[in-house]
This record gives structure tokens, C-alpha cells and sequence, in this order.
């Protein structure tokens, strides 16, 4: 695919001003998630009410295709429960790997500027650091990686 | 490496004919997201000339059997074929004798023999190694298992904000303990040429051996490992035009002999009973199992072709491209060079101000230009210069001054791409 057409407006938007980016005070559920091949980190930080994420923000490290990945995943996840979370990391996952079919039934929504980076092999882990990170969080781990037996493109993520 | 006088540019341009260069090279044809492909990413792997590739063709078609064993004709002409790129190697980097170079898979399987076969034999307990903060990872994690398992320690040199070696700090870290030196020749990350010379003569009077990782000086300069005097010479095959899984170990004659073997098998024997195995003389002695023929005299044929271009214009040539693409980029607002050391080859790190490597690599690729991204195997430069990630260009003789400009004009394309 043509790169360029991966860094849709949106995404540069959500690049250059990030939502919900910073701390939360007293989060309930934390995770920071490594991407060691290339150095980038991401802290998430939540507090869930009952089942629901009441608050939610990130900080950290990235490239444009991550940090946009992280902002827009806030701005859908917060209100919603943590099975409706779980759901849409399953979901963004088989997207950003190429294994989702687009067509079919899905809930992600304007999350689907990000298809692209299934044909960008190198970036795959990018877009689903911030989800795979959000999913340590949900389940109290509190560090993460892309790689080895954490490795989301081998080990499966959500309730899958 | 000698810097060129800038008036006999035009007289030397004639000289070195990159058109004629590029045409031997298939792979420089090639069109990326439509656009020619621009590759400035040699040194992780350099690209290979049609001669180096009907070299392998040739071999594969007409000379092909396994070495050292049989008596029938392509036996007999392979093994003579494979001691034949030996003495090319032996040439290429004017060691004194042919068995004092060893066929290994790559700089790192070289550093892990010297780790194996002199540092678990003749390294102990309290004993220390001096390494440098430039080194790649494939010198450094080598000696951190010798360290862990024999109890020894290792001491590091340390850099200026420029990339290069503090050398009075390393003249500093001798001791009576000190029994080893690691350092490379030119950083992979910064493209920093360290000076080496100087650097072995303080180590040899006080009677400690050293190893040069040659990985990224070997393609790009005349090395002569008789007038540096090291004592090991590590580099690799395919960031110079040849083919990937070989490389090569130069190694004193006198401390190869004395050496253990690293990897067990056949070929590195000369008798083996139950009770007992004896070893075969060097360099077969580490060259344990049936090697990469193939790729062996691939890289023979590698070096015949540098040569015939010659090491001193390849460096020539490759300084005035690094010199013409610093001058750029150092009036760049927004882009900052990592790495300036007085001397170089044409590797150039840089970081530009809000965009991050990755996207940058992604958006360059878009333009046809390959570059690395990351942190280069060499996190602990990262951390001292306090760069989480770069991106790097680093150029062979095959590039051109036009290549540059795309690689420029890229770099403005993703800073506008962000703004």
C-alpha cells in the first residue's frame, strides 16, 4: 500500500494533540507496555467503576502511528465496560494483523483508519502496543512487551 | 583515511565512474513505491555486483562438492577454490600468513570464537576487559557471559557528545588485571573511525592482546592488520558486497595456536578415538563442520572486486558523498547530526525535531529511500547521548551526489508531512 496513505488526517491529528495524555491520580489499573525493538514505552493508567472504565489516560515514548493508536483507543474505551474493552482489543488486534474481516460485523468503528498497517509489517506492533498494553492493565499486570512470550502477534490477546 | 583536496574533485570525479559501478549492481534498478529505489542502508547489508553473483553462480553450476574430503575431481577443485578466497582474504587485509585467517559465519561468530577459544582459556577471575561505549551489541554481550561465568570484570571507555573515544580515560582503566581489549574500528551507529593504532601500541606495552571489530571499516577502508598490529580482526561478508552467513577471523598465528577450539566436529580434527581427540593445525582447527563454500568464495570474489576499484578511492569517494550530505543537513532547521567526530566514513545519525525514526523510515520508504531506524544494536551510545532512537543513512561508493538530494528532499517532504 502506499505508506503515506496510513497517516490519514486523523492520525496526525490525534499525533499532534493527543487525548487524554498524562497521569491519572489513584488509577485503580496500570500497565506500561515496551516495544524493545524499538525503544518505544507507553504508560496507561485507568480507574474502572464497577465494570466500567471511568477514566483512562496515557504518556510516554512513540511514533506517530502508536501515539495516535493510544489517543484514539482512550476516547472509545473510556465508558465503556471492560468486556466491551476486551472485545475491541480482540478486534483491533485481527484488524492491524490482517485477520479481521472488515466486512463482517465488527465495533471499531473510526478505529479502521489503522487497517493500513496490516500491509506495514514493521508497524503492526506500533498500532497494537497501546491495546496490548491496555489489556495488561484490565487483567493488573503491570508491565508489558511486544515481544517474546508477550508478543501479540504470537500469544492471543482478550478473551480470545 | 586521507581527506580529499577539494580542487582535484573534478579530476577525481572522472576518475571514479559511479555510473559504470551502479550498472554492475541489478539490484540498484529496482523502482519502490514507484520511485527509483535510493539504498542507504549499508551498513547493515550492502548490495551484491553481478560479478560477485556469477562468481556463486559459477560455483554452484561447475565447482561444487564438499571440501577437505574427497579425492574425486570437484572435491579437489572446491577445496582449492575455498583456500584459493582464503588467500584472497589473506591479500585484502595483508595478514602475514593465509592460515592465519579463519572462515566464520559473520563478526559475531568471530568475536564468540575469540570469547571461546581465548577468553574462557586465558581469562579468570578478577581479571578485567576494556571495551568502549561505541561497541554493538555483538561486542559487548560476548564478553558479559565470559564475565559472568569466570567472575571478571569488565571496564568502559567512554565517549564526548562528538561520538569518539575519551583516550586518556581508556589509557586510564589499565591495570595489572587488565588481560583484554575489545573496541571497533568505526561505529555502526555514528560512523566514528576510533584510532586504533594508537590505541593497540598502549595496550601491547603492557602486554594485553586486543580485538578490532572491523565489521564497519573492512568495506569502506584499506585495512593492513600487519601495520595496525592487533591481535584479532573481525568482520563480515555481506556489508561488502558479499554474501550473507560468512566472515571472517584474522588472528595472530602464534595466539591461534594457543588457543581452545570453539566449535567441536569434523574438519577441525586431525585424529579422534573415545579416549582421545587431537586437533587439526589452524585455521581448520576453528573451522569446525562443513563451512559455506559457496558464500566463502562468494566473498573472495567480493574483495577481488573492491580491490579493483581500490580501497582508497572507494574511502575517497564514500567521504566526499558523507561531506556533501553533512553540508545539508547541518542547515536543516530541525535536524540535528548524532555522531560528529572529527574523522568518519559516510554514515550519518540524525534525529528530526517531533517526528520520530519510525515515522520517518516509513515516510522515506515512500520516496523509495531506505534507511535504518532504531536504536542500531548499540543502546548503551543511545543512552549516553541521550537519543532514545535514530535514523541513520549510511552510504557505500555505489551512491551517487543525486542520491543524496532525494535523501534530502525527503527529509523536508516528512518535516512538512508534520507541520
Amino acid at each position: 500500500m502506499n505508506s503515506k496513505s496510513l497517516y490519514q488526517e486523523v492520525i496526525l491529528d490525534h499525533n499532534k494533540k493527543p487525548r487524554n495524555y498524562g497521569t491519572l491520580d489513584h488509577a485503580s489499573h496500570h500497565a506500561v507496555g515496551h516495544n524493545p525493538l524499538c525503544g518505544d514505552h507507553l504508560d496507561i493508567a485507568l480507574n474502572l467503576k464497577g465494570e466500567h472504565i471511568d477514566s483512562i489516560a496515557f504518556q510516554g515514548e512513540s511514533c506517530a502511528i502508536c501515539k495516535a493508536s493510544a489517543s484514539m483507543m482512550t476516547t472509545v474505551v473510556k465508558g465503556k465496560t471492560r468486556k466491551d474493552a476486551e472485545t475491541l482489543i480482540k478486534e483491533f488486534r485481527d484488524m492491524a494483523t490482517g485477520t479481521l474481516n472488515l466486512d463482517a460485523e465488527h465495533h471499531l468503528g473510526r478505529l479502521t483508519v489503522f487497517a493500513g498497517v496490516r500491509d506495514l509489517p514493521t508497524r503492526v506492533k506500533c498500532a497494537i502496543l497501546p491495546w496490548h498494553t491496555l489489556h495488561a492493565a484490565l487483567n493488573s499486570v503491570t508491565t508489558t512487551s511486544t515481544e517474546a512470550e508477550d508478543d501479540p502477534m504470537h500469544a492471543a490477546i482478550g478473551d480470545a | 583515511m586521507k581527506i580529499i583536496d577539494s580542487t582535484l574533485k573534478p579530476q577525481f570525479a572522472s576518475i571514479f565512474d559511479v555510473e559504470a559501478i551502479r550498472a554492475e549492481f541489478p539490484i540498484l534498478k529496482l523502482q519502490v513505491e514507484d520511485k527509483p529505489l535510493v539504498y542507504l542502508d549499508n551498513a547493515a547489508s550492502s548490495q551484491m555486483p553481478q560479478p560477485v553473483i556469477d562468481r556463486l553462480v559459477r560455483y554452484q553450476t561447475s565447482q561444487h562438492a564438499n571440501i577437505n574430503r574427497g579425492v574425486h575431481y570437484l572435491s579437489e577443485t572446491a577445496t582449492a577454490e575455498y583456500e584459493d578466497s582464503r588467500r584472497k582474504l589473506q591479500r585484502f587485509i595483508n595478514a602475514g600468513e593465509d592460515r592465519e585467517v579463519i572462515f566464520t559465519s559473520g563478526t559475531t561468530d568471530s568475536i564468540n570464537l575469540v570469547m571461546h577459544g581465548y577468553g574462557r582459556k586465558f581469562i579468570g577471575a578478577g581479571d578485567e576487559i576494556i571495551l568502549t561505549t561505541l561497541e554493538h551489541h555483538s561486542n559487548i554481550v560476548p564478553w558479559q557471559m565470559l564475565a559472568e561465568e569466570k567472575g571478571a570484570k569488565i571496564k568502559v571507555v567512554p565517549i564526548n557528545d562528538a561520538g569518539e573515544l575519551l583516550i586518556d580515560e581508556y589509557e586510564r582503566l589499565f591495570n595489572e588485571r587488565t588481560k583484554f581489549v575489545g573496541v571497533l574500528h568505526v561505529s555502526n551507529a555514528l560512523g566514528t573511525i576510533n584510532p586504533i593504532k594508537q590505541m593497540i601500541a598502549f595496550a601491547h606495552a603492557r602486554g594485553v592482546p586486543v580485538l578490532i571489530d572491523g565489521a564497519q571499516a573492512a568495506p569502506h577502508m584499506h585495512v593492513d592488520v600487519q601495520d595496525l598490529d592487533c591481535d584479532f580482526y573481525a568482520f563480515s561478508g555481506h556489508k561488502m558486497c558479499g554474501p550473507t552467513g560468512i566472515g571472517i577471523l584474522y588472528g595472530k598465528a602464534e595466539l591461534l595456536e594457543r588457543m581452545q577450539p570453539f566449535k567441536g566436529g569434523g574438519d577441525m580434527i586431525m585424529s579422534v578415538t573415545f579416549e582421545k581427540t587431537t586437533y587439526n593445525s589452524i585455521p581448520h582447527k576453528f573451522e569446525a563442520g562443513t563451512p559455506p563454500i559457496s558464500a566463502a568464495i562468494g566473498l573472495g570474489a567480493a574483495v577481488d572486486y573492491l580491490s579493483a576499484i581500490g580501497m582508497d578511492a572507494i574511502a575517497a569517494y564514500e567521504l566526499e558523498l558523507l561531506h556533501y550530505a553533512t553540508e545539508q543537513m547541518s542547515h536543516m532547521p530541525g535536524v540535528r547530526i548524532i555522531g560528529t567526530a572529527a574523522m568518519k566514513t559516510a554514515v550519518v545519525s540524525f534525529e528530526v525535531k517531533g517526528v520520530h525514526p519510525h515515522d520517518i523510515g516509513t515516510l522515506l520508504n515512500q520516496e523509495g529511500v531506505a534507511v535504518r531506524t532504531g536504536h542500531h544494536c548499540v543502546q548503551p551510545v543511545m543512552l549516553r547521548l541521550k537519543v532514545p532512537a535514530t535514523t541513520r543513512a549510511s552510504f557505500a561508493f555505489y551512491n551517487t551526489m543525486a542520491e543524496v538530494d532525494t535523501f534530502i528532499a525527503g527529509i523536508r517532504t516528512v518535516q512538512k508531512f508534520f507541520t
